[in-house]
């Protein structure tokens, strides 16, 4: 856990006052609407369709049992109990007052959390593996860059008022769990041949309207000049980058109308003045860094086998498939607590249960959790040993549901039932698939599969890179569903359409379909829904779908032509 | 001379300068001459009339500035920055950043040591971030508190950046 020193703690302190004020001036009628927004944004605050909603930082996803409980705590007294984890790994609040957000704010300030730059046209909160500084692929422990990145974009003053907000992704293993190829710098660790470490950068990914792979535009950037490479991408990006139309103000449209040559061109230009320069890191300032984060005193143990008569319970033996994690210390292993319970919208959890899982991870995870951009929790430090024990806590609290990697663990927007932007509802719609798919043997059988739900285009809900993607939208005024096979996280590929629109009705139904085609083209049970798609295409599934009558309508023509 | 509240070194002072418009001063008048420029005044000249009047404008016997646009590159006045007591960065809407970037480059990149001024909407907001990047003067955005503003400076008394 990183711990605040007295500047951190002074700066968060200071921006509460701040944003104090430009509410109080805001309602005194001193600040346009347009001008409260570009300030309240950046604060985390929006005004949303029934309320205003409060998105809080977790940085990095990294969060302690005190600031789970502050949590809790201001959910329960500001809001009406509950919040939902983001795949930023922010928590949303979805009910504040407009008037008591700067008193949140001072709240969240007394545990070292804030709300800045989780929204706005500025460097948001930047995103890592749930899995960091445990797991066994890692090249590097991700937090110390990560805070070093927030360090460096936390009111930047050069890039505060960007053309459009701007994502960072901190990848620091051998696989992927960032998906740092749809971000707008997409930072993947590696070690070279002299055991340097160093950074893979990638520019210019997104979802939203216009999906796009991000470009490496830096194969290996060694890690002193981190910083002043993104000073450089930054600098370029808000000089050039489009202002006249937002939805072409993302750095990806730069990148492609520039091209990725050009475009990487005038960022090695602008580097070649920052190189070596004041922003360049030395081993001192990343000790520093690596010292302020409190490290877990992990024990010697062995690797406790489970015993057996706890390996013969079904229940906890599909728990620890689905839900338990290597780790790099012998006798730990890490937790993702489901927040995918069918019924539950997903990512949200409950005043209670944030308690209650405080104290699990004071218990038996050195007092830490993560947040994944899966809209999950992790305990990342349990002794193997007290597995069963967790299990049967967690089980207690509706958190043991075991769907980690499989259909039923959704990633959805919060949708039409809260969000302004939304062209359809998200969460029913999840409800819906969730219970046609609660069959665990079913759903085990199906094996993995990421079905994402954005409400609309903006795709929050990362339809885009989901195995299986849904997006919602307008038609007439109606709620109609778009369905997309063949995204993918890491490695990235984006979804296709399989064809028209379907209504909320039967969206579980095409679902099923499409798990039906998979499983009666599959080679074997290792080849997953998305090895399908990519080795047939979408083809077979849309038949499934539609059945073949546009076959049928060439059949026909061609018996009229013979005529 | 403009009447909004100039702060100069988190000082509210009177302004000596006067922003010339390009129009007036490339039309050519009745008489079939182009107008003069006024000889002793301080004036802040946009970029596009620097480029065609340049030896006009240097010799006058008043201090020369120039105003400079969101999408202008410093990098194309550069040499000429020897020339100018001041340079203006014009910020026309709330939210458009360019000009923090500008601000960079003329201060690090070009060694720009004179007055550098914000133009534009300028609130107490904005004031904080841009004494980081090097502005040293504003011109607030009318209806703008000048006691307020000043104590904006103070919003942050810390900054991770170098």
């Amino acid at each position: 856990m990183y711990r605040y020193d007295e500047v951190d703690q002074r700066l968060v302190d200071e921006r509460v006052a701040q944003f104090r004020d430009q509410t109080r001036r805001f309602l005194a009628g001193q600040l346009s609407e347009d001008e409260f927004k570009a300030l309240r944004l950046r604060n985390g605050l929006y005004i949303q369709r029934y309320a205003p909603m409060l998105r809080i930082a977790i940085p990095y996803g990294l969060l302690s049992s005190e600031q789970l409980r502050k949590l809790a705590d201001v959910a329960r007294r500001y809001d009406r109990g509950y919040g939902h984890f983001s795949t930023r790994q922010n928590l949303q609040l979805n009910w504040p007052k407009l008037a008591e957000v700067p008193e949140i704010l001072a709240e969240l300030a007394t545990v070292q959390l804030h709300a800045i730059q989780t929204s706005g046209n500025c460097v948001r909160n930047v995103t890592t593996d749930h899995f960091a500084g445990v797991a066994p692929d890692e090249i590097v422990d991700s937090f110390v860059w990560c805070e070093l990145i927030r360090q460096w974009s936390t009111f930047n003053p050069e890039f505060s008022y960007l053309p459009r907000k701007f994502k960072i992704g901190v990848n620091g293993a051998l696989e992927d769990r960032v998906a740092t190829y749809v971000h707008d710098v997409g930072l993947h660790a590696l070690r070279n041949s002299e055991d340097e470490v160093g950074f893979k950068v990638i520019v210019g990914g997104g979802l939203g309207r216009t999906p796009m792979i991000g470009e490496v535009i830096r194969d290996f950037l060694p890690w002193p000049h981190l910083l002043t490479y993104l000073d450089a991408v930054l600098r370029t990006y808000n000089r050039f980058g489009r202002r006249d139309n937002i939805h072409k103000a993302r750095i990806k449209i730069l990148l492609k109308e520039r091209g990725v040559e050009r475009f990487r061109e005038e960022v090695e230009a602008e580097w070649a003045h920052l190189k070596d320069g004041p922003g360049t890191l030395s081993a001192a300032d990343v000790e520093k860094i690596e010292s302020r984060f409190t490290r877990p005193a992990y024990e010697k143990l062995g690797t406790d086998p489970i015993s057996f008569e706890m390996g013969s319970v079904p229940n906890f033996k599909a728990w620890k498939k689905r839900n338990v994690h290597g780790h790099k210390v012998p006798g730990y292993a890490a937790v993702t607590l489901s927040l995918k319970k069918t019924g539950v919208p997903p990512g949200d959890v409950t005043s209670e249960q944030m308690e209650a899982i405080a104290d699990l991870a004071e218990r038996y995870s050195f007092g830490e959790l993560r947040v994944t951009h899966e809209q999950n929790l992790v305990l990342a430090d349990v002794r193997t040993r007290e597995l069963p024990a967790l299990w049967r806590e967690v089980r207690a609290l509706g958190l043991a549901t075991p769907n980690i990697g499989l259909l039923t663990n959704i990633i959805s927007c919060p949708g039409g039932d809260f969000c302004a932007l939304a062209n359809a509802k998200s969460i029913p719609v999840a409800k819906a698939i969730q219970e046609r798919f609660d069959e665990l043997d079913y759903l085990f059988d199906i094996g993995e599969l990421d079905l994402n739900i954005s409400g609309c285009i903006n795709a929050c809900g990362h339809h885009h890179v989901g195995h299986i993607g849904i997006l919602g939208v307008d038609k007439n005024g109606e709620e109609w569903y778009q369905v997309e096979i063949g995204g993918n996280q890491a490695p990235a590929s984006l979804g296709k359409v399989i064809g028209p629109a379907f209504a909320r009705a039967d969206v579980p139904g095409v679902i099923e379909k499409l798990v039906a085609c998979y499983l009666e083209r599959r080679d074997s049970e290792a080849e997953r829904f998305i090895d399908v798609v990519q080795r047939v295409g979408i083809e077979p599934f849309k038949e499934y779908v539609y059945g073949n009558s546009h076959k049928r309508t060439t059949r026909r023509q061609r018996q009229l032509a013979v005529a | 001379m403009s009447t909004a509240t100039l702060i100069r070194e988190r000082r509210v002072v009177n302004d000596s300068w006067q922003l010339l418009e390009s129009q007036p001063c490339l039309q050519v008048g009745e008489d079939g001459l182009v107008p003069d420029f006024p000889d002793a005044a301080d004036l802040i000249v946009p970029r596009k009339l620097w480029a065609l009047r340049r030896d006009d404008l240097l010799a006058r016997r008043g201090r020369l500035g120039l105003a400079l646009e969101p999408g202008d590159d410093p990098a194309e006045v550069a040499t000429d920055l020897e020339h100018f007591a001041l340079v203006a960065v014009n910020f026309p809407k709330f939210g458009d950043g360019r000009g923090y970037s500008t601000a960079r480059l003329l201060r690090t990149r070009y060694g720009y040591k004179g007055e550098l001024r914000a133009l534009g909407q300028i609130t107490r907001d904005h004031l904080n971030f841009m004494e980081s990047v090097g502005f040293d003067a504003y011109e607030l955005r009318e209806g703008e508190d000048a006691e307020e503003a000043l104590a904006s400076f103070g919003d942050f008394s810390e900054a991770y950046q170098v």
